[in-house]
């Protein structure tokens, strides 16, 4: 039939300039619902039906493919400026992109730190230039990081690159009075703090979960409780003064548990979990290799059964990577040494499905309002996390995933970020991500890159 | 046995007790006019010490040395900002220098497994932060078995008495171990040896000194030393630091020392055959008072001589003869 | 001479097909017998004599040796164990071993007359280990060797002052000795070696 050609027929034949244009997907499950067509026209989607045509759209079979609308990471470490050795904007949307993301905020821990406008604008034109996925900058919560001073919030709202989410991650905002000064302030221009909820004093130089594994390994334990005190500070805090509050990286039962109270009283609070801490353990350090070395730790098996729980019914609305790149001689170390994080971006959509969706907990439309509508709305994100179904006139933002494949086992060598230290090396996981687009435009086809 | 020593308690009952046989035939050639022997000659014992620590560094070098092993001592510092890069390089440089074994102590926890997977040689813990340090686990055990024939109540050893104790593990000793266990390396690796060898071991300590969890490892648990002496065939006094006061862990020296300390009044609670021990180097007065350290029952210089020959065990074990694969 | 055949000869020790008995349990108390009496005589008597066991059955035999002597001349010399493993030259062909009991009489051994006694005398590497490991005991006067059994194939300049029983055999064979005092029973066997 004319006009159906594969997708790699057609990212072979066409250049990356034209990757934009008229576009009709054939046959795909939005959301893992009924079969429909996509037809993406002027960078929206025109409209969703079945048997649709459009004579001149480039046509992708998209037989037993999920069509969910890009994906949105609240929490990502894209490192530049300063640590262009374990990643740039570039090798950072370009790995996002082939994780189906089309939206990464770009956390602040950069050298200097993104605590002014000049520097969240840099990040920002940064991703612009890319062009694989939009960037938006986190701006810090106070001057450095340093938790003492401030950040000028306002001006970075103000910048070019329209911050709204501000977060010192890496640190908590330990001093509970600036904590609740930049609640407050930032109501004055619908932005959020993400807290990273770490208590410093019970925490120093802690190396893995507080448990049975760290006191037969002999390494310093993080206690769950230094997590857990801080969400209830938090909590308590913006429901006093009416604010937003988001948490970052959520790792206990018991900080659920207390999301769970706290949203029962109707406060406006909100949390993400990583991909990791939904499928892995803290048994896994006992070869004492640092690419299980992140912060908050890998926990018990009982704390990922309660994340995934509190996944599944909403208490924790969002997933986010936290994909922490790092140089290979800052983990080829010592365990104490060595430092925290791990790669996400290209492996969290595979991780969701291994670990929500086919364990049952979580449908394919849960997926997308967890690592899309909801992360979406609340980084107040626009053109993006809008549900595929609504059809005529949203951006054109969506990403095509084979759910059947594989499973296959991860390889950080062919991975498009500048570092290896993902924890999933040599585990299998199900399923592909073949195509995504942003307005309109394939980043990703055939599961590579268009540029 | 595997081809490293890096966790006691990754030595069957067997295993140890195999170290513990050849220890004794060793101490019995110590008292030979010649004490060298030529079964390691031609391989090389690299010490690769990252901590200060002159009392270990010169027990393993004397015991390579009287296996006729050339011994490179190598003390580099590495600083946690370093990075610990000096860690891989050091044993890529170890490596080119064709060292048989590398004796590793080092400040960070599992810092001789990954040494282990840099070096093609044998890697022998010597400590590596508050983890493990298995020869000094082992130089207990081996004075325990030395100094106590039967386990709970028969007469210690004479002096001089050679006593065959070939085969024979530590089933039945009651052996409490009370101090810093929190941070100790030498209570973790005793914990899991002794327990293997066959021994019934309590920890005692105050509760910020005792391991998160320590409920599931192989020992009693108790706060009360008082309760635990006249129960005890071995007291084994651990060291502890005056800096952990700074961090809340105990108010003050004086209070430690009095619901801690082994003074010569507790001493008189216990067995009469029992031994008192200590890894060193001691705070006299703290948690072991001077006239304990210096009384009979103390094994504390014989734990130093012992070390040279567990280790001297070791090395052969590990060296002596093919290369193991594991 | 006597290539093996299974089946074939007197079945005794380990019950295992094949084993050809060479010495009767009678044949070597004799053997013992009469090499206690040569070292008296090359001895003067057994004066200054120590007897020092090869483990691990050359010690059994060393024990009875001294028996003897102390049977026939009224003294029993100081008898002891001389473990040699730390000494071997074929160490590292093998996992490391378990050392054995040395244990030297009271006395020592400087100026005496060390006699060692093993099972087997085979390629003579045992006993160079033997004499090494001698060395870092002392100095003796001499040394000499008493085997129950020279099996021939020396590959060092070693030889033996007291032989129980010369047998002669090709590399192929095995010969196994058992004693009462650590196999339950006294028999010399020969036999094919195993693939």
């Amino acid at each position: 039939m004319n006009g159906e050609r594969t997708m790699s027929e057609i990212s072979g034949e066409i250049s990356s300039e034209t990757m934009g244009g008229e576009w009709l997907i054939r046959g795909a499950r939005i959301a893992g619902g009924p079969v429909t067509d996509i037809h993406i026209a002027g960078g929206l989607i025109a409209r969703t039906g079945t048997d649709l045509s459009a004579p001149g759209a480039r046509v992708i079979d998209a037989a037993g493919l999920i069509a969910l609308p890009g994906l949105v990471d609240l929490h990502t470490h894209l490192r530049e400026p300063g640590r262009e050795d374990a990643e740039t904007v570039e090798t950072g949307t370009r790995a996002a992109a082939l994780g189906g993301y089309t939206a990464v905020h770009a956390m602040a821990n950069t050298e200097p730190v993104a605590d002014t406008a000049g520097v969240v604008e840099q990040v920002w034109r940064l991703g612009q230039q890319a062009g694989l996925c939009d960037v938006r900058p986190v701006g810090a919560v106070t001057v450095g990081q340093q938790g003492k001073q401030l950040a000028e919030l306002g001006a970075m709202a103000d910048s070019a690159a329209r911050v709204r989410v501000f977060s010192d991650d890496g640190n908590c905002v330990a001093d509970p009075l600036l904590m609740r000064r930049a609640l407050e302030y930032v109501k004055a221009f619908d932005g959020l703090i993400a807290q990273h909820a770490q208590e410093p004093r019970l925490t120093e130089g802690a190396q893995l979960n507080e448990g049975e594994v760290a006191s037969k390994l002999g390494l310093a334990g993080w206690p769950a409780a230094a997590e857990e005190a801080i969400i209830a500070r938090d909590c308590l805090l913006a429901a006093h003064v009416g604010s937003r509050l988001h948490v970052c990286h959520v790792s206990t039962a018991g900080s659920v548990e207390i999301l769970r109270w706290a949203k029962s009283k109707g406060w406006q609070v909100t949390a993400e979990v990583t991909p990791h801490h939904l499928l892995l353990t803290d048994d896994l350090a006992t070869g004492y290799d640092p690419v299980f070395k992140v912060n908050p730790p890998l926990r018990t098996q009982a704390d990922v059964a309660a994340l995934r729980a509190a996944l599944a019914d909403g208490t924790i609305d969002c997933v986010a990577t936290d994909h922490a790149p790092h140089p290979v001689e800052a983990k080829e170390t010592e365990w104490a040494a060595a430092a925290n994080g791990m790669t996400g971006l290209e492996t969290a959509l595979r991780v969701v499905q291994l670990a929500m969706v086919d364990s049952g907990l979580l449908d394919w439309a849960g997926v997308a309002d967890r690592m899309s509508v909801r992360p979406a709305a609340i980084g107040r994100v626009p053109d993006h996390g809008q549900p595929l179904q609504a059809g005529g006139g949203a951006p054109a933002n969506l990403v095509l995933y084979d759910p059947a494949a594989g499973p296959e086992a991860v390889d950080p060598a062919t991975h498009a970020s500048k570092s290896r230290n993902s924890p999933f090396a040599g585990m299998a996981l199900p399923g592909k991500v073949h195509a995504t687009f942003l307005r309109g435009t394939a980043t990703v086809l055939d599961g590579k890159v268009t540029r | 046995m595997s081809r490293h020593l890096i966790s006691a308690g990754d030595l069957s009952r067997d295993e140890a007790v195999l170290i513990l046989d050849t220890s004794a035939e060793l101490a019995s050639a110590a008292g030979r006019p010649i004490r060298k022997l030529p079964t390691l000659r031609g391989l090389t014992v690299v010490n690769l010490f990252f901590e200060d620590s002159t009392r270990t560094r010169t027990s393993f070098e004397a015991a390579a040395k009287r296996l006729s092993a050339d011994v490179i001592n190598f003390s580099a510092r590495g600083s946690s900002v370093a990075k610990g890069e000096s860690l891989k390089d050091t044993a890529l440089t170890l490596e080119a220098m064709g060292a048989d074994a590398v004796v590793v102590r080092h400040g960070a926890s599992g810092a001789a497994h990954r040494l282990a997977e840099w070096v093609t040689g044998s890697v022998i813990n010597a400590g590596d932060g508050t983890h493990e340090h298995p020869t000094q686990a082992l130089l207990d055990a081996f004075t325990i078995r030395q100094r106590l024939t039967v386990p709970g109540g028969a007469s210690a050893a004479e002096p001089g008495q050679v006593l065959d104790q070939r085969g024979a593990g530590l089933d039945g000793v009651r052996v409490t171990i009370v101090g810093d266990v929190l941070h100790s390396r030498v209570a973790r690796s005793n914990v899991l040896l002794l327990s293997t060898l066959g021994a019934e071991v309590t920890v005692v300590a105050p509760p910020t000194l005792m391991p998160y969890a320590v409920d599931t490892w192989p020992c009693k648990v108790s706060y009360d030393f008082d309760a635990e002496l006249p129960k005890s065939d071995v007291v084994m006094m651990l060291r502890v630091q005056q800096e952990r006061m700074s961090a809340a862990y105990f108010p003050s020296v004086r209070e430690y020392r009095r619901r801690y300390g082994l003074d010569a009044g507790r001493m008189a609670l216990l067995p009469g055959h029992a031994i008192v021990m200590h890894p060193g180097p001691m705070n006299r007065g703290v948690e072991i008072a001077a006239e304990v350290a210096d009384s009979p029952r103390s094994t504390i210089v014989a734990q130093v001589s012992n070390g040279v020959i567990v280790r001297m065990a070791v090395l052969y074990l590990l060296l002596g003869g093919a290369a193991a694969t594991a | 001479m006597c290539a093996m055949r299974p089946g074939t000869g007197h079945e005794q020790g380990a019950g295992s097909p094949g084993w050809k008995a060479v010495l009767t349990p009678e044949e070597i108390r004799r053997a013992l017998s009469r090499i206690a009496h040569e070292i008296l005589e090359r001895t003067h008597g057994g004066e200054g004599v120590v007897l020092l066991g090869i483990p691990t059955r050359g010690v059994p035999l060393a024990r009875r040796l001294a028996v003897r002597i102390g049977e026939f001349e009224g003294t029993t010399p100081p008898c002891g164990s001389l473990d040699v493993t730390m000494h071997r030259d074929d160490l590292r062909l093998r996992p490391a071993r378990a050392l054995q009991r040395t244990e030297v009489p009271p006395d020592g051994v400087d100026g005496k007359t060390v006699v060692l006694v093993d099972d087997v005398l085979f390629s003579g590497r045992t006993i160079r280990a033997a004499l090494d490991a001698l060395n870092d005991l002392g100095r003796p006067r001499a040394v000499q060797l008493a085997v129950l059994v020279d099996r021939g194939h020396r590959e060092l300049p070693i030889r033996a002052d007291y032989v129980g029983k010369n047998l002669p055999t090709s590399h192929r064979e095995v010969v196994r000795v058992h004693l009462e005092e650590t196999d339950g029973e006294d028999s010399v066997l020969l036999g094919e070696r195993d693939l």
